[in-house]
């Protein structure tokens, strides 16, 4: 046992963090300079990142469940507003399904929970597909067939929806849209959803993971700066008990969520999952306690728009819905560990 | 990055897993039960005997020299077993490895290590809690030998201890952080009077008050330089926050599977909010292992213990506490209808560790000024 980053997944940590860095928007103002977007997003595809859990050629993918939660935690932490989680995602179910990633995105169930499914060739409900690269058109759903699924595609409309995360773009595909099969598709097994699965909870965890490291360097900076009574607020032992609880779930976030992440190629996909079903429901709650934590140590202006803070805190609303929230998460263990019968499946 | 074992930690973990097969003694949990305590000396030999004790402590002192990740698959055996944890003694080995002479070492680290001497701390008074260095403990030279007088509490298994590893106050004219040295004081002597603790869960074995009054420790027993107490009490308190020093992550693994046990077999017989109170005492319980594996896996990079053990402590408590809400939820009605129902005293229990070896108030206060940087 060795849980240390190789030197490879150190170099990409740095590299990543360094991107992000560099071309993320540094306040809420720069989110709408497209020109930094489109270079962030330029060279988040030009890192070869997008195609990370795509098929090398021998059916497994280029880099591990590690890797791609790497570049995720990275991302996150400087709220880059750059597609990464979606594109990768589909590149890892059209890798299952043997077929190449010509579409790039994923439609949803309504719930933002599981991967829509769709019977009799046309949608019944509208479909949310997150974390879309500007120019989708196109999004895998799951056909049944043969006792499995295989793959088919929705159109996906041109504008974006007027979605909570700023940092992220979602776009619905409305009740009625038609499914094309896709040619070629093998069949996708349980086996094969439960490992996509994995990896699904494994990076929206990273997410969460990333996004709490960077709203907390964001507020303990300003407890610093901020003076009050003539001293910094960060000198207050009612401030800091809130920044040490906020580091202290990090520390924890980022413990489990590496071994979700490891797990999705090193474990049996039903472990996987149970793990990156803990992990998220862990780094879900986190996130929220420290994201408002952040709000409220930076008082009024934590409440603003202008204050970054609340970018934060939409991006992590988007992570703990995307794949089921805690709650959900904690459910579907009752279920696996306490033999609990709800109708979860 | 890789979790799985190594060929060495497989080998380690089979050979392990065999011997507890035959040798688990079925001891009721520590934190629960008197019990245990009765029965602790006899695990620890038969545990140190089979060679699963002390395993990443030098071979000079009785241990086995191999990385800290072993105690991880100890923990995970343990509780896999429904064995009791190991004994809880790292921290004092740590003291003693330290500050300790050759001398000092040679005499007393075999004798703690392999169980054959029991061991008990004398650090905080009544007066002397989270500000340690205010105790009032003395230790006055009297030829070879140093006199002791003053009240220590909060001493953990100090009736049935041959040994005390005692900080007391031997100049009271420098500053009170620098006045202090530390000793290792023999329990069986006049002068020194037992004074049981019973805890608000009803343990009476674990806890107790000692009161020195003319106890007498050899100048050779000191450990440390004079003035060296101190420092030896940060060294033990730092190791003494740290689960994978501790081992009590497969005390909280054991007692999430006994609840877990018990909900499955009529899980109808419990309301959703009760199975999610166990569900998520199982989520923090496995968040604990998996971050204690990462640090001693940042241990393979010689990186030390500094003040992350404050951010491991509060970790462990919330995981404790988390574990022990879980069993008042469980329990139900018999947490209020039987004081001897082991739910209640695991809740019950579990609100001691936000105080035990410095408070999680002290925690932030370390962790807000010496890991975030925030002004003192």
């Amino acid at each position: 046992m060795d849980t240390r980053d190789t030197a490879e997944q150190a170099e990409l940590r740095r590299a990543a963090r360094q991107l992000a860095r560099e071309l993320a928007a540094p306040a809420v103002g720069d989110l709408d300079d497209p020109d930094r977007s489109a270079r962030l997003t330029a060279a988040v595809a030009d890192a070869g990142w997008l195609e990370l859990r795509d098929d090398v050629g021998d059916g497994l993918p280029l880099g591990s469940g590690v890797e791609a939660a790497i570049v995720a935690d990275a991302l996150a932490g400087a709220v880059a507003d750059a597609a990464f989680t979606g594109p990768v995602l589909a590149g890892d179910l059209a890798r299952r399904a043997g077929v190449p990633d010509t579409v790039r995105a994923v439609a949803f169930d309504p719930a933002l929970a599981s991967v829509a499914v769709v019977a009799d060739g046309t949608t019944t409900v509208d479909l949310v597909v997150a974390d879309a690269q500007p120019g989708t058109t196109e999004a895998f759903v799951l056909v049944p067939a043969d006792g499995g699924h295989r793959l088919g595609t929705v159109g996906v409309p041109g504008a974006d929806a007027d979605a909570t995360d700023l940092t992220r773009r979602v776009r619905i595909v409305p009740a009625g849209s038609a499914v094309t099969p896709v040619a070629d598709s093998g069949s996708l097994t349980a086996d094969d959803l439960a490992g996509w699965t994995a990896l699904g909870l494994a990076l929206t965890t990273a997410d969460l993971v990333g996004l709490v490291r960077g709203v907390l360097d964001v507020t303990v900076a300003y407890a610093g700066d901020r003076h009050q009574y003539g001293v910094a607020i960060g000198s207050f032992q009612a401030v800091q008990h809130l920044l040490a609880e906020a580091r202290c779930l990090l520390d924890g976030s980022r413990s489990v969520g590496q071994y979700a992440a490891w797990a999705v190629d090193a474990l049996p996909p039903a472990e996987a999952v149970e793990a990156g079903r803990m992990a998220k429901a862990y780094a879900a709650r986190a996130a929220r306690t420290v994201c408002e934590t952040a709000v409220q140590v930076h008082g009024g202006i934590g409440n603003t728009w202008e204050c970054i803070v609340h970018v934060y805190l939409r991006r992590a609303l988007l992570s703990t819905q995307w794949f089921g929230d805690d709650g959900s998460q904690l459910r579907h263990l009752a279920v696996t560990r306490l033999g609990v019968d709800d109708g979860l499946s | 990055m890789d979790f799985h074992d190594s060929p060495a930690e497989a080998e380690f973990r089979a050979s392990l897993r065999a011997w507890l097969v035959d040798n688990n003694p079925g001891l009721p949990a520590s934190s629960t039960d008197d019990e245990y305590w009765e029965r602790a000396a006899e695990w620890h030999t038969a545990l140190y005997g089979a060679g699963f004790f002390g395993l990443s402590w030098p071979k000079r002192y009785g241990g086995h020299e191999l990385p800290t990740v072993f105690d991880v698959i100890l923990d995970d055996e343990l509780a896999d077993a429904g064995a009791p944890p190991r004994p809880s003694l790292g921290y004092l080995v740590q003291g003693i490895s330290v500050h300790g002479s050759e001398a000092i070492k040679d005499r007393f680290l075999p004798g703690l290590i392999d169980g054959s001497e029991r061991w008990c701390q004398g650090f905080s008074e009544p007066d002397a809690g989270s500000d340690l260095a205010a105790l009032r403990t003395t230790a006055v030279r009297d030829g070879d030998e140093f006199v002791i007088h003053g009240h220590k509490i909060w001493t953990s298994y100090s009736d049935v201890a041959e040994w005390c590893l005692l900080l007391a106050r031997t100049d009271p004219d420098v500053p009170k952080h620098k006045g202090l040295s530390a000793f290792a004081v023999r329990m069986d002597q006049p002068g020194i009077e037992q004074r049981p603790l019973k805890m608000i869960n009803g343990i009476t074995t674990e806890f107790g008050q000692v009161l020195f009054d003319g106890a007498r420790v050899a100048a050779d027993d000191m450990i440390g330089e004079p003035g060296e107490g101190w420092r030896l009490a940060m060294t033990i308190v730092s190791h003494e926050r740290e689960p994978g020093e501790l081992g009590y992550v497969s005390r909280y693994n054991k007692t999430v599977t006994d609840l877990e046990k018990r909900v499955r077999a009529n899980p109808a017989a419990y309301r959703p909010d009760q199975h999610e109170a166990v569900v998520w005492a199982r989520t923090q319980v496995e968040m604990l292992r998996k971050h204690v594996s990462r640090r001693l896996s940042e241990r393979l990079d010689g990186i030390d213990h500094g003040p992350d053990g404050s951010i491991d402590k509060l970790l462990m408590t919330w995981v404790e506490q988390s574990v022990g809400a879980a069993a008042l939820a469980v329990s139900g009605a018999a947490a209020v209808t039987d004081t001897e129902d082991v739910a209640l005293k695991t809740y019950l229990y579990s609100r001691a560790q936000s105080v035990m070896g410095g408070t999680s108030q002290v925690q932030k206060n370390i962790i807000a000024t010496r890991i975030l940087g925030l002004p003192a």
